[in-house]
């Protein structure tokens, strides 16, 4: 040890457990102070209508984001029958087949890649798939930038998930001739069920929220969707065209639309964890 | 029965090749990304050639464009928040994994996991209507007031800005930062920490002589992830760095990114060349991004191989 005196060393000990014990505080007040201020100014905007009406010009009180919030679950909803399927399939070829092989580690790098590439470069992608050669913004292209985006995610999931079933389940089913696909399907899945649950709710979550993809694929509406084939209202979008709005009744409204979208992300993520922790006991 | 067997055989093979399609998919997704981002941004690419990367124009008017103010902004706003979130990161992490109780341990990691939770439109919204005027009220005035003499903090403080972005990001960083380390942190065997307790070292002295020292290189793998959500985000940074295409020195001037361009300008570009340029920094971006998961990846299997985890 170095010849500085035991006091000074724990000085430095105690000082380095104050700045530790403080950087933990920040985190937590930063969260505290985000949640707080949604609420509070989101609460103002909380009504009946809000929730059951269309938004109105500026100037003109009493308008919701009752077509917004459709828009955005359908898209979420249709996003996630398109990704969830592809996602769980990809997570069962790296768990059970591909591993070990090159092209399972082809994928398996793809899948992280794709986990780390910005979203709003998938809405650039979609929108040059599917808006340019369709000639116009559709709720759709806004569901598959949505289901792009959780493929991997829930691909990961998958093959952790899978991972964690122990072997001798899979030996003893295929013992008992049970074909490949009813051992995955029938035994490894309901095996993994509360993992493989919880990976899909939060990447449901995780998009619900997501602004970018739907800048330039589904755009946004001031009308009631009538189908997912034209540009379709969304709360993300209204809240980025709303803030950036001067007008002080169209702000209040983003606010009202983000305490939406915070409480439906947080009740998700807190739920699912909650299962979670259930079924591990 | 073996007509059974048979068709067992086939629906093995069926489901086999369907996973097999689903996972090729996700490589499919990921070269249909780079292979449509280069194909819109040939245009640009011909007409600027090299000089799109290093000139800072930027001009709808007269279709001159550039990617400098954008990469400059991009660099700069990721750097404030790597020098903000992982020493940041890194304390939680001690204090998450060597300090706390177990009581209090477990509440403040997931307070601190939610922040990762939270969308990115929501930092934009609180990062524009609460952090900003925090900023130019308090914050900026006391630091141009101490260290006013350097460039980096001169200006007006308007709230929205560089500075503004950074901290921001930093926030929404941090989680993913943290949440690695206190896997490096916990990966640390035992015995090691114990014999430097057993020699009198103090708790920081361990943890910066020996479990720092130890998972190093998960640290740094920790880091780089924590870089490549930063280099892409948008709403947040869309809402807070002011969208400005002049490079500014100092911290409290408004800037771009790369992704906050993209949010604001794609769905108004009108001209072929305006598209096709925004289009080239979307693969400029893609490009980035790219580098930085397959270096985090390299170094995270070899780091992996290394410690003999699997």
């Amino acid at each position: 040890m170095n010849k500085r005196s035991k006091l000074a060393r724990a000085m430095t000990d105690l000082a380095m457990r104050l700045v530790s014990s403080l950087a933990a505080l920040v985190g937590i007040l930063a969260l505290s102070w985000i949640i707080y201020e949604v609420l509070d100014r989101g609460a103002g905007a909380m009504s009946l209508a809000f929730f059951t009406r269309l938004p109105t010009p500026p100037g003109i009180g009493g308008g919701g984001v009752a077509n917004a919030l459709v828009g955005t679950l359908a898209m979420v909803l249709l996003g996630g029958v398109i990704g969830v399927p592809i996602g769980m399939f990809a997570g069962v070829y790296l768990a059970e087949f591909g591993q070990k092989t090159r092209f399972g580690d082809y994928v398996r790098f793809a899948t992280n890649v794709m986990m780390g590439i910005p979203s709003i470069i998938v809405g650039l992608f979609v929108y040059t798939l599917l808006v340019v050669s369709l000639g116009h913004f559709s709720g759709f292209a806004g569901a598959v930038s949505l289901a792009i985006i959780m493929i991997p995610i829930v691909a990961r999931t998958t093959e952790d998930m899978l991972l964690l079933v122990p072997n001798p389940l899979r030996e003893s089913a295929l013992a008992l001739g049970a074909p490949r696909w009813k051992v995955i399907v029938e035994i490894l899945f309901r095996a993994a069920k509360a993992g493989l649950i919880t990976g899909v709710i939060l990447a449901i979550a995780r998009v619900s929220g997501e602004t970018a993809p739907l800048l330039f694929t589904a755009l946004n509406s001031p009308f009631w969707m009538k189908s997912l084939g034209q540009p379709t209202a969304n709360l993300t979008v209204t809240i980025f065209n709303y803030a950036m709005s001067p007008y002080r009744d169209w702000q209040k409204t983003a606010w009202g639309a983000s305490l939406i979208i915070m409480a439906a992300v947080l009740f998700l993520n807190i739920v699912t964890r909650l299962t979670l922790r259930e079924a591990r006991k | 029965m073996e007509r059974k067997q048979a068709n067992h055989n086939r629906a093995d093979a069926v489901f086999r090749l369907a996973t097999g399609l689903c996972a090729s998919m996700v490589f499919v997704i990921m070269l249909g990304i780079l292979f449509e981002l280069y194909r819109n941004s040939r245009l640009s690419i011909g007409q600027f050639g090299f000089r799109f990367l290093l000139s800072s124009a930027w001009n709808p008017v007269t279709d001159d464009f550039g990617a400098l103010s954008s990469i400059f902004g991009t660099l700069v706003s990721t750097l404030i928040a790597m020098v903000l979130a992982v020493p940041l990161s890194l304390v939680i992490a001690l204090f998450l994994v060597e300090l706390a109780p177990p009581a209090l341990s477990r509440p403040v990691g997931y307070a601190i996991e939610l922040l990762a939770a939270i969308p990115s439109i929501i930092y934009g919204m609180w990062g524009l209507f609460v952090f900003a005027p925090f900023m130019s009220g308090y914050v900026q005035p006391a630091l141009s007031d101490s260290f006013g003499f350097l460039p980096l903090f001169s200006g007006p403080p308007m709230g929205i800005g560089m500075l503004s972005a950074g901290i921001i990001l930093a926030l929404m960083i941090l989680p993913y930062i943290s949440a690695v380390m206190r896997e490096v942190f916990s990966m640390v065997p035992a015995v090691v920490k114990e014999s430097a307790f057993g020699m009198g070292a103090t708790t920081w002295e361990v943890t910066y002589k020996v479990t720092v020292r130890y998972g190093l290189r998960g640290l740094l793998g920790a880091s780089f992830l924590g870089l490549g959500r930063a280099i892409g985000e948008t709403m947040a940074v869309t809402f807070v760095i002011g969208n400005d295409h002049r490079l500014g020195l100092s911290l409290f001037s408004p800037g771009n990114t790369i992704a906050s361009t993209l949010a604001n300008e794609f769905a108004e570009a009108s001209a072929p060349i305006y598209l096709s340029s925004l289009m080239e920094l979307g693969l400029i971006l893609f490009l980035i991004t790219f580098l930085i998961q397959m270096l985090a990846q390299v170094w995270l299997h070899r780091l992996q191989k290394g410690t003999g985890r699997a």
